[in-house]
């Protein structure tokens, strides 16, 4: 008999590993499995709706006809956040990781994180008392000058608990996710990428160009995709600022809804079929963040080859 | 296209520690000049100093003056943009831009402030930058493919190509070989030896066969202990630093003795 010295027995270290490796796998499985008991839960529940005579539904057209709308306020409350929310957090992770002093840096970077600490009713509570109201004459101003625009028609809302409101209360909501995020990302540009740049002569703008913002792109896209996926599904903040009513091209008027929120406002006094509506509802939200998400690992994916991994 | 560098008693800190100490030497235009000495002994730290590079690092500055044909780098009004853009660096580790193709790399540095340039020059500028870095060969059917493909010896190239590109006055080498393979630096080697007629090169090498094979000049650098800071000892021609060096401490050094 022949015995091969560098077999090992059973060690300690070969226990860990094996512990190691079915914990990751348990968590990886755990994961999907909670997704897809979410999607069954929604699909069960919802399926009512679909298959219930059109007149019944909400509306007294079908299920389609009452739900597009608040998919379209859902899209137009997170586009606004975004497009407000991105250019600044940007700006502002930018400044903290390569302009301002290394001591403001820290201290602003802890009052952003803070601002996400900051419980979502709260968020509410201040566009309804003080943004809204803050906002009116802003609203005049436009349907005034800018009223020819559909997004700006006017009259414009006398109480500022618009679309536009809750837009901007969610880029606020946002906003520390987008900048503490890229913050993280930026500072781990590789400083040798950094220093080619500064050392063909390009100005701290040029070198932030060329080699901090394609190094951070990927890290950028999902910084923003995860504020999207909290301004679609943020609910408190818009129940509280946004005056809801039918779809409505006018950005500056009452009117306009979300899906959470819609989930939210009425859910306590749902039942039967109304219930099933809103689960639907909730499953087209589902959906909606899911396809965001695939379409941001698809852009992530097409510069794989120049992110610098390889 | 290559101008000389004077230094006149630099001392350089890093916040109020003094790294390098009373540094004076001249360079000459069109020359190749190695700086070597042991880890730590500032020698990597002073040729920083001749682009304003070692700004980039929190609490760099120095006193004393670095004249590039008589302009002094350090006067106040003087932007290290500029002075980057005449005075290039090649790193110790290649670094190419990640997100950018082969071409895109030799033209950073062209493209920066604005300055708009035409296709066609474009193109010729990049073939002859990259036959000046001797990679037009093995590059110029993918010159759309991301620079980080290339090999290391390839990918330094392409950083020296990206420098020369820019037409810079004196290219500073920062222990360009140390990440690469003989074959590679053999190549990298060769080709200091032709950017010399065009360039005035200094560079900074932990092997002194290297500063024997490819420099005219060579500088001395040492340090007397930890904390202490690095001094230049020695600096004269290649061949007598080797051969016959005037200070104990180099002979120690280039014979293998100690560092």
């Amino acid at each position: 008999m022949t015995t091969n010295a560098l077999r090992r027995s059973g060690s300690k270290g070969q226990a860990g590993d094996k512990i190691f490796s079915g914990a990751a796998l348990g968590a990886g499985i755990l994961i999907l499995v909670t997704l897809l008991a979410v999607a069954v839960f929604l699909l069960i529940q919802a399926l009512p709706t679909f298959t219930a005579d059109p007149t019944l539904v909400s509306g007294g057209e079908g299920f389609f006809s009452y739900i597009y709308p608040i998919v379209i306020g859902t899209v137009i409350a997170a586009a606004i956040a975004l497009l407000i929310a991105t250019p600044v957090g940007i700006a502002v992770a930018l400044f903290i990781s390569h302009y301002a002093p290394r001591r403001l840096a820290a201290g602003l970077g802890y009052v952003i994180d803070l601002l996400a600490a900051i419980p979502s009713v709260i968020y509410g509570a201040w566009g309804y008392l003080v943004l809204a109201p803050a906002l009116v004459p802003s609203f005049q101003w436009l349907a005034e000058n800018l009223g020819f625009i559909p997004l700006f028609e006017g009259p414009a809302s006398q109480t500022g608990k618009t679309i536009l409101t809750a837009g901007i209360v969610l880029a606020v909501m946002v906003l520390p996710i987008i900048t503490s995020l890229s913050r993280e990302i930026f500072l781990q540009t590789p400083k040798l990428h950094e220093e080619a740049a500064l050392a063909l002569g390009a100005t701290r703008w040029e070198m932030i160009t060329m080699s901090v913002l394609p190094f951070a792109r990927p890290g950028i896209i999902s910084a923003v995709m995860l504020g999207l996926g909290r301004a679609l599904g943020e609910t408190m903040a818009v129940a509280l600022v946004l005056s809801t009513g039918s779809l409505i091209p006018s950005l500056i008027k009452s009117g306009n809804q979300t899906i959470a929120a819609e989930i939210a406002l009425n859910f306590p006094e749902a039942f039967g079929l109304r219930l099933s509506e809103l689960i639907a509802a909730g499953l087209v939200l589902f959906v909606i963040t899911l396809v965001v998400n695939l379409i941001a690992r698809a852009i992530i994916a097409r510069h794989k080859e120049f992110s610098g991994a390889n | 296209m290559s101008k000389r560098i004077d230094v006149k008693d630099l001392n350089v800190y890093y916040t109020n520690f003094l790294a390098v100490e009373d540094v004076s030497i001249e360079i000459e235009a069109k020359s190749v000049t190695a700086f070597i000495g042991p880890s730590g002994c500032g020698k990597s730290t002073f040729l920083r100093t001749l682009n304003r590079m070692h700004e980039v690092i929190p609490g760099g500055r120095v006193e004393g003056e670095v004249l590039l044909d008589g302009d002094n780098l350090y006067e106040s009004g003087v932007d290290p943009v500029t002075v980057r853009s005449q005075i290039g660096m090649v790193f110790q580790r290649p670094n190419p831009f990640p997100t950018m193709s082969i071409k895109d790399n030799v033209l950073a540095g062209v493209k920066l402030n604005n300055k708009k340039i035409s296709r066609s020059d474009a193109d010729a500028l990049v073939e002859k930058s990259l036959r000046g870095a001797n990679l037009w060969n093995e590059v110029k059917d993918r010159l759309d493919k991301p620079g980080s493909g290339l090999s290391g010896g390839q990918q330094q190239r392409l950083c020296i190509a990206r420098t020369i590109a820019v037409k810079p006055q004196v290219i500073l080498m920062d222990e360009p070989c140390s990440a690469l393979d003989p074959i590679s630096t053999l190549a990298i080697e060769d080709l200091i030896n032709e950017l010399k007629n065009e360039f005035t090169v200094v560079i900074v090498t932990h092997n002194m066969q290297q500063a024997a094979r490819v420099s005219d000049k060579t500088a001395f650098f040492n340090i007397a202990g930890t904390g202490k800071p690095g001094k230049l000892i020695e600096y004269a021609d290649t061949t007598t630093i080797f051969s016959n060096p005037g200070v104990k401490a180099t002979e120690d050094y280039v014979s293998g003795r100690f560092g």
